[in-house]
């Protein structure tokens, strides 16, 4: 146990884990989002990410990014990204429905039913990217695709300055910019369900589907619309890793998958804003807990977390329902 | 193209209702001759040299794996089929983290049986033994069913009341935690390093061994085949007892099994210790035969292939399920172009069956019926999501 490190970095530890969290809390909107609405989890919600950091790293390689490019080229690529990553996550997502979800639908399949395809679904796409597409696209694509299963190094866009140091907090600049263009892109989607037309489809078809049909509200088109919004979060949150860390691997949704689907259980599943605060607070509780016992326990950790949630507090911090986010 | 695929699976499945049908219509002398002729065939499989049937051994092709070898995994991955379809077949609960049991089974004699590991180290220094002792094998046995069916207690107790979905999502956990505990506690397990000479019936693996040694793999799988051939006969028992109902009912409509006097909860964690305790015997088999394991050989993906050889095949139904898991197991190591794929085909597999056949390749007839009683509600009311 270092207790001592913990409390004399205290504010270091939490600034690396709210910047953390942030990646874990853009993931978790899709699980919410898709929740919220079909009372359904999206086991490859986690799989939708990874395409998107495969869309980024493959952009960046067609665009022959340097690293350190000078500060306009750097915006460039990251929108370009950003793009990229949305359309990519965005129609994988919506894929994912029109495939496998909505012949299930049809047949009112049972819950396990759903999951046991989005598991199938997952190493399909698992293996896609870590299997197949090296063996197609390994000649055309040998950044991306050279060798199966490898981890890929992507450029570094923007390098890794202290900003401002506050007491011994040492902030650094693409800390910031993940904490913001996570939250920023979270506004976006909180305004859209709240306060657009369509919106209020999405929050009408999550209290009642029923009803909603009855008042016109056109069901599969906000299905596929929940999707493709998870899907572009899921991109957002792509580029900001892409950035962040500047690497991928097929592999790499499975963990960060279950760590996203933690932070919404946490924050309440089906609810917005709880998945940002449940992303924030799994990413404070993995760098404590990291820093207490050792950094190699930091997966078990968020594991305990959602058994430990689930077992005391199943609605989570915020409380579950998408329909009832804001009246 | 998905219509024609749908026709033959239907014409399939008209010839295997044909054939359950024919079986259970003759004599029982007759199917006591049949069961005796199966039996015979699975205890001949290892020596397997008909002309005309050679092609099926894996060692048939170049680079092939030692048949009896291979026949080993599938006895023990039927094991675990067997097991796993108490828990996801019978009692309706998705466990993803099945590899978590199957894991403690294989430390279980790999920490008591092992002189290398620190659990014995540890034993023999408190209780000045001398530095060969180790617990025997069939001790271990015993210790490896009671250790799985405690954890599977120890998992479920908490966990059982959730809902389905969050319950599978749970358990993935666990099976992670237990490979991270056994990878990060290395005063416990050796981590990374691993435990070798761990032991078999004979004991310790040594050039002594006169029938389980490590190159012949015939011994190994007839010692496994005979323990799917006892745990087949007790679970069918178990199916066909009040537990058998109960966990029927509990799968069929929970509240209904309530208000008539079964308490779900309780037969809820009588599945999933029953199915801990097979999955802890298979890992103990797997264990024992490698003579040597670590961490890696338990990650998260095997728990998945193992939920695929159950809905696969068919889950509810153990011939189902068995053949799941000879299929998942057999196919990749006699078909090694495919070996690269298999992940993906099982992916697939896995989609395909759930869209097409959600009740597996042969199912079982009350699971089919209870699907099409679901599909049969969602045309009645269209607008339910």
């Amino acid at each position: 146990m270092h207790f001592d490190e913990l409390i004399g970095h205290l504010g270091q530890h939490t600034v690396d884990g709210l910047s953390k969290g942030a990646i874990y809390a853009l993931i978790a909107l899709g699980y919410t989002l898709v929740y919220g609405v079909l009372r359904l989890i999206n086991f490859a919600h986690s799989e939708v990410f990874m395409v998107g950091t495969f869309a980024v790293l493959i952009l960046w390689n067609q665009l022959g990014v340097e690293n350190n490019p000078p500060i306009g080229q750097a915006i460039l690529f990251l929108v370009l990204g950003l793009l990229v990553a949305a359309v990519a996550s965005g129609g994988t997502a919506l894929a994912l429905e029109r495939i496998a979800y909505r012949p299930l639908r049809r047949k009112n399949a049972p819950p396990l039913i759903f999951l046991i395809t989005a598991i199938g679904l997952s190493l399909v796409f698992v293996e896609l990217f870590g299997q197949v597409l090296p063996k197609l696209l390994g000649g055309v694509l040998p950044a991306a695709f050279g060798r199966p299963r490898q981890i890929v190094g992507m450029p570094t866009i923007i390098e890794q300055k202290t900003l401002f140091t506050i007491g011994n907090t040492a902030i650094t600049n693409i800390q910031l910019i993940v904490l913001i263009a996570a939250v920023a892109m979270m506004a976006l989607l909180d305004w859209f369900i709240n306060r657009t037309r369509y919106g209020r489809g999405v929050r009408a078809v999550a209290q009642n589907p029923e009803t909603a049909a009855l008042m016109g509200v056109n069901q599969e088109r906000v299905i596929m619309l929940i999707f493709v919004l998870g899907g572009i979060m899921a991109g957002a949150a792509a580029l900001l890793w892409s950035m962040r860390f500047g690497f991928t691997q097929n592999s790499i949704g499975f963990v960060l998958g279950l760590k996203a689907f933690t932070a919404a259980v946490l924050g309440g599943i089906g609810n917005l804003r709880g998945a940002l605060l449940g992303g924030l607070f799994l990413g404070i509780v993995e760098v404590y807990g990291a820093t207490l016992f050792a950094s190699n326990w930091e997966d078990v950790i968020a594991f305990v977390v959602l058994i430990v949630v689930l077992m005391f507090r199943p609605t989570g911090l915020l409380g579950e329902s998408l329909g009832r986010a804001r009246a | 193209m998905i219509d024609k695929i749908r026709s033959a699976d239907r014409r399939r499945v008209g010839m295997l209702t044909a054939v359950g049908d024919r079986w259970r219509a003759l004599p029982r002398w007759q199917q006591g001759i049949g069961l005796v002729a199966f039996l015979a065939i699975l205890y001949y499989l290892p020596l397997l040299g008909i002309p005309g049937l050679t092609w099926l051994r894996t060692d048939s092709i170049e680079g092939g794996n030692n048949w009896a070898g291979v026949l080993f995994v599938c006895a023990i991955y039927v094991l675990v089929a067997i097991g796993l379809n108490v828990v996801v077949g019978l009692a309706g609960l998705l466990d993803l983290g099945y590899i978590g049991f199957f894991a403690i089974g294989a430390y279980s004699v790999a920490l008591f049986g092992s002189v290398n590991s620190p659990v014995v180290k540890w034993i023999q220094q408190e209780f000045d033994l001398p530095p060969t002792w180790a617990v025997t094998w069939a001790i271990c046995l015993f210790i490896a069913i009671v250790l799985t069916m405690i954890s599977g207690v120890l998992l479920g107790w908490p966990t059982l009341r959730l809902r389905g979905d969050y319950l599978a999502i749970v358990t993935l956990g666990f099976g992670e935690i237990i490979r991270i505990v056994a990878r990060n506690a290395t005063g416990l397990t050796n981590g990374p390093v691993g435990i070798s000479a761990i032991p078999g019936p004979e004991g310790a693996p040594s050039a002594d061994n006169k029938v389980f040694g490590l190159i012949d793999a015939k011994p190994w799988y007839w010692l496994a085949i005979t323990f799917v051939l006892i745990m087949v006969f007790l679970v069918r028992r178990l199916e066909h007892s009040r537990v058998g109902r109960a966990w029927l009912a509990v799968r069929e409509d929970e509240d209904a099994a309530a208000v008539m006097g079964v308490y779900p909860f309780k037969f809820k964690l009588w599945a999933f210790a029953i199915g801990a305790a097979l999955g802890g015997l298979s890992g103990f088999l797997f264990g024992s035969r490698n003579a040597f394991i670590d961490p890696t050989q338990f990650n998260a993906n095997l728990s998945i292939l193992f939920v695929a050889m159950v809905v696969v095949g068919g889950s509810g139904n153990m011939i189902g399920v068995s053949l799941g898991a000879v299929l998942l197991a057999y196919l990749p190591e006699r078909f090694r172009d495919f070996a690269d794929y298999r992940w993906l085909v099982f992916g697939l597999a896995m989609v395909l069956v759930m869209i097409l056949r959600p009740q597996g390749l042969i199912p079982s007839r009350r699971r089919a019926r209870e699907l099409k009683d679901r599909a049969a509600e969602a045309e009645e009311v269209p607008a339910h999501v």
